[in-house]
């Protein structure tokens, strides 16, 4: 077959698995090395897209590409039931509305809430096969990263370069620099990918990625299912990263194979034929690396307001005096907010409320590793826990596989799909002074509510801590 | 979108590291359909009690700061979420420039898209403004765009990087999507090959 698009500034010698799917999306590039990079896949919720369709309107433009943009809303819908008839708050009832019509006038994919294939952006995207190897992927998401998991270049962007893709289906880009992030050897029963992509964090910092484009890679992140690479990727821009990568494999084939929108017959032979040649060159330079043995990573909490702040559950608080520079202060406030003492227990910490979902940890893998330690099990006294699936297809298969009652037998909400609590701006909220075993990736401050507090963790460690009511190290409940 | 060229100004002091877009603008008001208004909710939860009330030590509510067009940042400033609302936020406010020695890569190329200067300076750089914004409405900072110079108040002047193509699009007040699509035959041509190399897309 014939190769694909090369830049003619792409550069010879050993290529990174980002440099060549940079260099295949190059349609134009300026003396200095501003790029037009071509994107395949533009994926679009409710929030940061009104005002980009309305630019479209005012300047009389259309969309360039309808069929390869993709809508769907997730940020603000509620995840009770009688939601596709009447949403009750005023200003998310006029986004999803808004969000109806646009894909109405424009004449995109679109996956309403009445539709069982809606859910988060980052989990209909792969699950209906419109995420492929070697592809761009963008959306006004940070969260984009996710994609990254099956190989493609996959990051979020503003409003303006919503637009921008809407009008030209490319991006104003300039080149990142490589970062190989590589996890070594196997990972020890009760870790999972949630907890390689905090400890990452936490080693790197919400900054070390800044400028880069990362590839994770090493045994361990073979040996991780598509969902728990994409648990992984998803988490690349809370350490500061453009995008994180992973290299193509059987699985990411095995995965792709049969879903709706994946290529067919005689194109998936010749996908194929491509997406076995998406790997990093020996040799092939990268601008930093860091390396992380898979053994060595413990079940970890976040302590903190940023997701830096990361230490294994057997760890305890730290005081603000334990860092440097502008961190102390910040610690010191986080401390603070989080109404944590130094030397406390992390165990010791009590929580009464319980999230497991969000694009992070809201597939069905995730909802299997969290019924599994509920089983035969009860939620705390008092304790408020939910449960909300990625996808209306990932809640109907964990009703099929009797997930969804062990969750309801344990005493959890079984909710509708959608982003809920993870950024709050639909009804789930926490109240001032809550306190939340989240498997979502944010605990910034009021994140998940004004005041509320928010510990991240994995849908094991979350589970877990929704039966003892403090958080606990999942590995004493195995 | 508003040029930017020079600008000579108050500068608030947030040595804060790691402001991150919700606290920028929280959740709640990016349930608008709009790019405007949002001046009265920048920072709304370090800014205002939860009944509305101003918090007095927030420097953006003591008079000295109220009107400030800088922000001078702690590392990582707009870390987080890829709203735009956040610069739209900013500059809804009056902010126009901010400092800090580092920035999260989407809020970065979110602000050039709004008219707004994102300049990124070492720590001794940093600190030296960060003590001048500390003094208050008498002490103004200078930034210069065309020739990507920052002056403090004893004159010193820190030159700052900034990329080729964002400076001319910011002092020229240029909307991008009107560059691109002069490249429409780039774009063109590059969708006709892609058809046939990887006709699955």
């Amino acid at each position: 077959m014939t190769g694909p698009n090369e830049s003619c500034a792409a550069k010879s010698g050993p290529k990174t698995l980002y440099d060549k799917i940079w260099d295949a999306h190059v349609a134009h590039e300026d003396a200095d090395g501003t790029c037009l990079l071509y994107i395949d896949r533009h994926l679009v919720h409710e929030v940061t897209s009104p005002q980009a369709f309305e630019g479209l309107r005012l300047a009389g433009r259309k969309v360039h590409a309808p069929g390869k943009t993709i809508a769907v809303p997730d940020h603000n819908v509620p995840t009770t039931e009688g939601r596709d008839k009447h949403i009750d708050n005023e200003e998310s009832r006029i986004q999803v509305e808004a969000l109806d019509k646009n894909a109405r006038d424009f004449g995109i994919n679109y996956y309403p809430v009445s539709d069982i294939r809606q859910g988060i952006v980052h989990i209909v995207g792969p699950e209906q096969g419109w995420t492929l190897p070697g592809m761009t992927v963008v959306c006004g998401d940070s969260h984009t990263a996710t994609h990254g998991a099956f190989g493609s270049l996959a990051h979020g962007i503003g409003t303006s370069e919503v637009e921008h893709v809407l009008a030209t289906q490319t991006l104003i880009q300039k080149k990142s620099k490589n970062m190989k992030v590589e996890i070594t050897g196997h990972l020890r029963p009760g870790v999972t990918a949630k907890d390689i992509t905090l400890s990452v964090i936490g080693a790197t910092g919400t900054a070390g990625g800044t400028g880069y484009v990362i590839e994770y890679c090493g045994q361990a992140i073979r040996d991780l299912s598509m969902e728990g690479r994409m648990t992984v990727c998803n988490m690349a821009i809370e350490g500061g990263a453009r995008a994180g990568l992973i290299a193509p494999d059987e699985k990411t084939f095995a995965y792709v194979m049969g879903r709706p929108h994946a290529p067919k017959g005689a194109q998936w032979e010749a996908a194929l034929t491509w997406w076995k040649t998406l790997y990093t060159d020996e040799g092939a330079h990268f601008d930093k690396v860091v390396t992380l043995k898979g053994e060595d990573i413990a079940p970890v909490v976040t302590w903190g307001t940023s997701p830096e702040d990361v230490l294994p559950i057997t760890g305890t608080v730290p005081a603000a005096a334990d860092f440097t520079g502008g961190k102390v202060d910040a610690a010191q406030r986080a401390l603070d907010y989080m109404g944590l003492t130094p030397g406390q227990k992390l165990t010791d910490i009590k929580i009464d409320t319980v999230f497991i979902g969000s694009c992070t940890n809201g597939r069905i893998e995730d909802l299997r590793a969290a019924a599994a330690i509920l089983k035969g099990k009860k939620i705390k006294d008092g304790m408020r826990a939910m449960v909300v699936p990625g996808s209306g297809l990932v809640r109907a298969q964990a009703e099929e596989e009797g997930l969804a009652q062990i969750f309801i037998d344990a005493g959890f909400e079984w909710r509708l799909a959608g982003c809920s609590m993870c950024l709050a701006m639909n009804p789930d909220q926490l109240s001032p002074g809550e306190r939340c075993a989240a498997t979502s990736n944010r605990n910034f401050e009021g994140r998940q509510g004004r005041g509320g507090r928010t510990h991240l963790m994995s849908p094991a460690m979350a589970a877990a801590a929704a039966v003892t009511g403090h958080l606990t190290d999942v590995r004493e409940m195995m | 979108m508003d040029k930017f060229t020079t600008l000579t100004g108050i500068a608030a002091p947030m040595p804060l590291v790691n402001i991150d877009t919700d606290m920028i603008i929280p959740k709640q008001f990016l349930k608008t359909i709009k790019r405007s208004g949002l001046g009265k909710n920048l920072f709304d939860e370090m800014r205002f009690t939860q009944d509305g009330k101003e918090i007095p030590e927030f420097v953006l509510n003591q008079p000295a700061y109220r009107k400030a067009e800088i922000l001078v940042a702690g590392d990582n400033f707009g870390c987080g979420s890829s709203r735009e609302h956040a610069p739209w936020a900013l500059l809804d406010f009056g902010i126009r420039c901010v400092i800090s020695t580092s920035f999260a890569d989407i809020f970065f190329s979110n602000c050039f898209k709004n008219g707004i200067l994102p300049v990124v300076l070492p720590q001794a750089a940093v600190d030296h403004l960060m003590d001048d914004a500390r003094k208050g409405a008498n002490a103004r900072i200078s930034v210069d765009l065309e020739n990507q110079t920052v002056t403090a108040v004893d004159g010193t002047s820190y030159g700052f990087e900034v990329d080729a193509f964002k400076k001319h699009c910011l002092l020229n007040g240029l909307d991008d999507i009107g560059l691109t699509l002069e490249k429409a035959a780039s774009i063109d041509t590059f969708e006709k090959t892609a058809a046939q190399s990887r006709p699955w897309v």
